[in-house]
């Protein structure tokens, strides 16, 4: 089980200087949301930006969560 | 190339809009997946739908394809376009109309 802070703490070890937001969407420790303004998404896509948090997650996408809402935005 | 990559390819190449989705356009099984449903019919867009429940292979195969752990996938004109949060974002941006208006 990955709590929220665990979520948000390895998001935010994957992406240094982010910052990052992470709620539970149904209290069951495996539906989040995460949104995340990182300095890494400068020149990014969408799809880019998505696919580095995807990364930084690894096999956990496949296991612990089953769902992740993902709003991403590159820091100023 | 295996053949499951080889499979999807096809599928991507042979349905100008095409969504890699759980259950089908009629019976979503799945609240991303049916919300992209919803959003390619406001689009008013013929779009052919691949249920990956009903195939283990190509669920497994399509988050290798586009390196993309989740579904749905859209994919248009053999692109992949997004999941659910990025065809929702670009939806409601205006920019979904335009990438769709290619594939008609």
């Amino acid at each position: 089980m990955l709590s929220t802070t665990d979520l948000k703490n390895l998001l935010v070890q994957a992406l240094p200087g982010a910052t990052v937001e992470v709620s539970d969407l149904t209290g069951t420790s495996d539906h989040f949301q995460a949104i995340i303004v990182a300095p890494q998404f400068r020149g990014k896509s969408r799809i880019e930006q998505h696919q580095i948090v995807y990364g930084a997650l690894g096999d956990r996408m496949k296991q612990e969560i089953h769902a992740l809402a993902l709003s991403t935005r590159a820091a100023e | 190339m295996s053949d499951v990559h080889q499979r999807i390819q096809e599928l991507v190449d042979a349905h100008p809009v095409v969504l890699f989705m759980k259950g089908t356009k009629s019976f979503p099984q799945c609240g991303f997946s049916n919300a992209v449903v919803q959003i390619l019919k406001k689009e008013g867009v013929s779009f052919e739908t691949v249920n990956v429940l009903a195939d283990p292979e190509i669920r497994e195969g399509i988050k290798a394809f586009a390196n993309w752990p989740t579904i749905p996938q859209l994919y248009v004109n053999g692109k992949f376009v997004g999941g659910c949060d990025i065809v929702t974002e670009m939806h409601n941006a205006g920019e979904l109309a335009k990438e769709l208006e290619a594939a008609k």
